[in-house]
């Protein structure tokens, strides 16, 4: 790690918990969330926006575009969601983001480092806005659009292959979700890119063991998952996801195969009432005005 | 009548046309000789991606070097491009209109692979899908000028292809044109359209139609979505005796279907035959049987006319196979599955 390391890691902390308050905040005053995957991805996304992604800077925090229409036929001019990400440059990195469902914490990462406009969440899920629920590449901080899930390694594997034959330096980063191994798809990606050899290409996953129906192991078990991706040729890292320096040192590793980080992570982490709504946790939609009490109280403590 | 056969029409042409588009690049999933991409890997070896048998992770690797300006030509079977990876082709390629061409070989019943192998609902799913260009090419003048105007496209294309021995039945100088039908023929009591192979099968029974005393225009389409083109309206609202259209596909959806939305959208009023298959699945066989047991040759074809004129023609089978250039049974049909 550089010598300002410490600094790094303070900054990281410091995003994080901003997150889980401003998707926690947000939670309250819409009575309803994604906020389990803003508390076991704070770090994850804090440490690629804050340590990790090389991305041009943004001279101020840009204000979320209104929708202006699906992308048609014709010269290709579609503003994605990307430009929250700076520059497109062949020595710079690109981050497409796979659970689209993360689109508010993702939203909430960009707002904490001065990407996204601070009241950018006012638009969210309103109609006419890009600011949406489950983003699509229109959306703030997306590129691509994945919210059928498990389509983003291949498309960024595109991507890798494209940046490689033209010999950039820059690497092309997916964030995932641990449900998306459930999905086929994900495997045929594995398999291609180790194929073609796409060093430069870098997975950080989100392993919180929670979907939509409850605990993964209830639901379909993708255990034991690092002896799957490396039986598949690639470099695996298994670390603790809220643990900055292990993610921070993971991301350095250079190696021969693409790389994956495994975070495996606790969704309900800074939040510890949230585990009272096990074992889903998938949306957090409260049922009851002493429920709500109660996170509005954990709020206050979060901002103390 | 009697037409040129090219053997292998795309396999040449395609490398000499991209010699100088380094922009374009093949994904093949482990058909490549059986879709005349062998010699191209052989020429261009940096511009070729094997991806295996895994369509799904085909189409998001297409998509993302369409987006960085490189244009991906997939070649595969035609049903393999969108049954298992249709989500992908949509959300991935068709969403963010991207230009990813989709080249799908052995449409329809032309293959003796049978029901997995046989591309029958495609046009039917992708004409609705957004952003989506469908071409199907009816001879190897349309093979090789087809990839000119796929290239224009600035969105995704869907061509439904050609291969091994094609006749030649439209002259090199008369290319493929994007959104225009080809007219065949032109009279006042049958409109007959046509697209990919039932166009060289229809063309055997036209002459003993008007030698019959029935007059026909007849168009070849190539073009199926956009379905645009004023001279297929100028068309249908010349038929006296009805329409007729013949499709190597099912009825519901491809050709017959967009010939009908035209003619329900422009007020035109006859009656509407659609020869293709008849809302089932096929099997396994050659494709001069399968044509003849699904009733989609130009002995059906006949039979539908004189159904519009009400009268009997007396054509015998004897006569459309005088009529027929070669032998759609031959060897090289049926090679390398």
């Amino acid at each position: 790690m550089s010598e300002n390391g410490l600094e790094v890691v303070s900054e990281i902390e410091k995003v994080a918990h901003g997150i889980r308050r401003r998707v926690l905040q947000h939670t309250i005053s819409n009575n309803g969330g994604y906020m389990s995957q803003a508390c076991s991805a704070a770090e994850l996304l804090s440490s690629l926006y804050v340590g990790i992604l090389k991305f041009s800077a943004l001279g101020q925090p840009i204000d979320p575009p209104a929708f202006i229409g699906v992308p048609a036929v014709g010269p290709h001019t579609y503003q994605t969601g990307a430009q929250f990400h700076g520059e497109k440059r062949a020595d710079l990195d690109r981050l497409i983001s796979s659970p689209a469902h993360y689109a508010l914490v993702i939203y909430a990462a960009l707002i904490e480092t001065g990407r996204l406009r601070e009241d950018g969440l006012e638009h969210f899920n309103r109609d006419g806005s890009t600011v949406e629920m489950i983003g699509a590449e229109h959306s703030p901080g997306f590129e691509t659009t994945t919210g059928s899930l498990a389509q983003a390694l291949s498309q960024a594997s595109g991507i890798a292959l494209a940046r490689k034959i033209r010999g950039e330096s820059g690497r092309t980063w997916v964030f995932m979700s641990d449900g998306e191994f459930q999905e086929g798809q994900t495997y045929e990606a594995l398999q291609a890119a180790r194929f073609h050899g796409l060093t430069n290409l870098r997975v950080i996953v989100d392993v919180n063991k929670a979907q939509c129906d409850g605990p993964m192991d209830t639901v379909m078990t993708i255990e034991p998952l690092a002896d799957r991706i490396k039986a598949f040729g690639w470099e695996v890292s298994v670390i603790d996801g809220h643990d900055i320096d292990g993610i921070l040192a993971a991301s350095e590793k250079t190696t021969d195969a693409p790389h994956m980080i495994l975070c495996y992570t606790d969704p309900v982490r800074g939040l510890p009432i949230l585990a009272n709504r096990a074992p889903v946790l998938h949306y957090l939609r409260f049922t009851s005005a002493d429920e709500r009490a109660q996170y509005e109280q954990a709020y206050q403590e979060m901002t103390k | 009548m009697s037409y040129e056969i090219v053997a292998r029409p795309h396999q040449q042409n395609f490398i000499d046309w991209a010699k100088d588009k380094p922009e374009v690049l093949v994904l093949s999933a482990d058909l490549t000789n059986s879709c005349e991409v062998g010699k191209w890997r052989d020429t261009y070896p940096d511009r070729f991606f094997s991806m295996g048998m895994a369509e799904q992770n085909m189409m998001g690797m297409a998509a993302g070097l369409a987006r960085e300006g490189f244009e991906p030509w997939l070649h595969t079977f035609s049903v393999f491009l969108y049954r298992r990876p249709l989500d992908q082709l949509q959300m991935s390629i068709a969403y963010p209109a991207l230009k990813v061409r989709l080249v799908g070989f052995l449409p329809g019943i032309m293959t003796p692979g049978g029901v997995t192998h046989q591309a029958i609902e495609d046009i039917a799913i992708l004409r609705a899908i957004p952003n989506m260009t469908i071409f199907e090419v009816g001879d190897a003048t349309e093979a090789q000028s087809v990839l000119d105007v796929a290239h224009d496209v600035q969105g995704p294309v869907y061509i439904r292809m050609l291969r091994g021995e094609v006749s030649r039945i439209f002259p090199v100088t008369e290319p493929f044109v994007f959104n225009r039908a080809r007219i065949l023929s032109t009279g006042t009591d049958i409109t007959l359209i046509t697209s990919g192979i039932a166009t060289e099968e229809a063309l055997r029974a036209v002459p003993l139609l008007q030698a019959r005393g029935v007059s026909v225009t007849h168009l070849h389409v190539s073009t199926l979505k956009p379905f645009t083109d004023p001279q297929v309206v100028a068309a249908l609202k010349s038929a006296k005796s009805g329409v007729i259209t013949m499709e190597n596909h099912s009825i519901i959806g491809g050709l017959g279907s967009a010939v009908a939305e035209v003619m329900a959208e422009n007020g035109i009023s006859a009656p509407l035959q659609r020869i293709g298959l008849k809302d089932t699945y096929a099997h396994g066989a050659s494709q001069k049987f399968l044509m003849a047991e699904y009733e989609l040759d130009a002995a059906a074809l006949v039979k539908r006319v004189e159904v519009a004129v009400g009268r009997k023609l007396d054509i015998d089978e004897s006569e459309l196979q005088e009529q027929r250039s070669i032998n759609v049974h031959s060897s090289a049909k049926v090679e390398a599955l």
